[in-house]
């Protein structure tokens, strides 16, 4: 059994080391800058470490390939695929963007769902996408999750979540606002069924999904300076003319709140995963 | 003039509308006030206690806007801090413990924005509310009597049956919030108000609600009097409904399925 250890998150990883590709310098690799500590970093590196910086900080990432780092190899069975937004309202400019964000992420709507195993323990999973209208929940994210938390209940499985949202999506109005009453009522049946379910935030979960069910987890995990809050920001800001204290929002502020149990960096998101459905008997405490 | 979805914003805005406390002294009587979350605060911006429904006890939790200037900064406008929230929802779990009904009154721009409301959890407080009142096994009535903002609004509108006044408007995002991050200008808001189907109409169309309340001036008293009985009538039927919580679970769940392409 391999032992836990919480690690704070990496201030800086070897350069070199096993988990970072080889530095070419003579070739011109294409780079990344990381807005936490402006260097420039060759993407081959960047994947090579997850998608988080040699500073730590944790690059946005899209639902497959946070997928690949969480599941074991070929275990994704995904469900609800056949589901797309019919743009209800009509809404001035919508048809346009679902079709550019189908193309910018390879995706149908924000959010991939299925069963798949984690170290061998099978669960349910759903990963938000923010490559597709930042994630924002319409009629199809609420469907697809609500889906989800029901099959999960039938079959009597976990469930873990990763999100990543803008918030309700507005080109789908008040539908989209009643995805978060809807998803709520899934995720509480299935609460009440005994089993178990484990939210990861990511950067930014924000609006009408942490107003639903990124905060309705047993048990929150966030990655490392992501943000997470129900206003934004800018729009807080705004209204109260007021400087906003520093990490506002963040997972750090979050955690200091007392709104989420534990920051967890990418690269220790697996284990600690497989270890808590591990002590939750694979999530069904029968 | 109705007609036009912004002037609908308007009307459900304006000061002289009749608020929640306005509602709660005129359809109920031997209304009893009750304070505070039990965890932090007293949220003013929204009133809640037990009062009496031609003399049954029901629970009744309602946004305050205020009237007059000094109302409205003490209700904060109807913005409720998460602690409203949890008051309400505190509320709803007596309310369940004694066998009682709940009324909610909506009226918010919605869930108050400001830096302590984040560090207090209204993302959380809101999410908690949504998912209890899913299962909450006494019967919920909500109604839209004015502005009803996001979450903020959905945060008591998770209910059996749902009703709007018809000036009352029920949206994702105010137009004004709308139009400038969709197109970067905020006086586009009637354009939004328009593409947002806002209204009571649109609501119902879209099963979101069950009844619209005319504001046809039938004069105060008859005014009040004609939601009384729709209460009344409405509890009669919800009180034996044996399968109350599954009906308000398939309430919600079949929200926006027809309105989702299968490929
Ligand atoms: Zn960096």
């Amino acid at each position: 059994m391999t032992k836990l250890k919480f690690l704070k998150p990496s201030n800086k990883l070897e350069e070199g080391g096993r988990m970072s590709a080889p530095i070419q310098n003579d070739v011109c690799e294409p780079e990344r800058n990381c807005p936490n500590c402006r260097k420039d970093i060759p993407l081959s590196r960047l994947w090579a470490n997850q998608l988080v910086c040699s500073c730590g900080h944790h690059f946005r990432m899209g639902a497959r390939e946070r997928l690949n780092i969480i599941i074991d190899n070929d275990s994704f069975c995904e469900l609800f695929t056949n589901l797309k937004s019919g743009n209800p309202l009509a809404f001035p400019g919508y048809k346009e963007k679902l079709s550019k964000a189908e193309q910018t992420s390879n995706e149908d709507d924000a959010v991939i769902c299925g069963t798949a195993l984690i170290n061998k323990q099978q669960c349910c999973v759903f990963v938000m996408d923010s490559n597709f209208m930042m994630g924002s929940m319409g009629t199809v994210v609420g469907e697809k999750i609500t889906s989800l938390f029901e099959y999960a209940k039938g079959y009597r499985l976990p469930v873990i979540g990763f999100t990543v949202s803008g918030g309700a999506r507005m080109q789908e109005g008040l539908l989209s606002l009643m995805q978060m009453a809807k998803t709520s009522a899934a995720v509480k049946q299935h609460s009440d069924a005994g089993l178990l379910y484990i939210a990861v935030l990511t950067d930014p979960t924000t609006g009408g999904v942490t107003a639903s069910f990124a905060m309705e987890a047993d048990i929150i995990l966030a990655e490392p300076s992501a943000i997470i809050g129900f206003a934004g920001a800018r729009v807080i800001e705004q209204t109260t003319k007021k400087a906003l204290p520093k990490e506002f929002q963040t997972a750090e502020f979050n955690l200091k709140h007392g709104f989420i149990d534990a920051i967890v960096p990418r690269r220790e998101q697996k284990a600690v995963l497989s270890e808590l459905l591990s002590m939750h008997n694979g999530g069904c405490n029968e | 003039m109705n007609n036009i979805p912004y002037e609908r914003v308007k009307l459900a805005r304006l000061n002289t509308r009749p608020t929640g406390l306005d509602y709660v002294n005129n359809i109920f009587t031997n209304f009893i006030e009750f304070h505070g979350d039990r965890r932090f605060a007293d949220d003013s911006a929204i009133v809640a206690g037990v009062a009496r429904l031609d003399g049954k006890p029901v629970t009744v939790i309602a946004i305050e806007k205020g009237h007059l200037p000094k109302e409205r900064v003490m209700r904060n406008s109807g913005a409720p801090q998460p602690e409203g929230y949890r008051k309400a929802l505190r509320l709803m779990k007596q309310a369940e413990k004694f066998g009682r009904p709940v009324i909610c009154f909506i009226d918010t721009s919605g869930a108050f924005c400001g830096i302590e409301a984040e560090q207090r959890g209204q993302g959380q407080a809101i999410a908690e509310n949504l998912m209890e009142m899913s299962t909450l096994c006494v019967p919920i009535i909500s109604i839209l009597i004015g502005e009803g903002g996001s979450g903020g609004a959905l945060a008591l509108g998770v209910a059996d049956r749902v009703w709007m006044l018809q000036n009352a408007v029920y949206s994702v995002i105010s137009p004004e919030g709308c139009a400038s991050i969709l197109w970067k200008d905020s006086t586009q808001a009637e354009k939004a108000a328009d593409s947002l189907k806002l209204t009571a109409e649109d609501a119902k169309a879209f099963g979101i609600i069950e009844r619209i309340l005319s504001e046809q001036d039938i004069g105060e008293i008859a005014f009040y009097e004609r939601i009384k009985s729709l209460l009344n009538e409405e509890l009669k039927e919800l009180t034996v409904e044996p399968d109350l919580i599954q009906k308000r679970y398939d309430r919600f769940r079949k929200i926006g399925v027809k309105e989702i392409n299968k490929k």
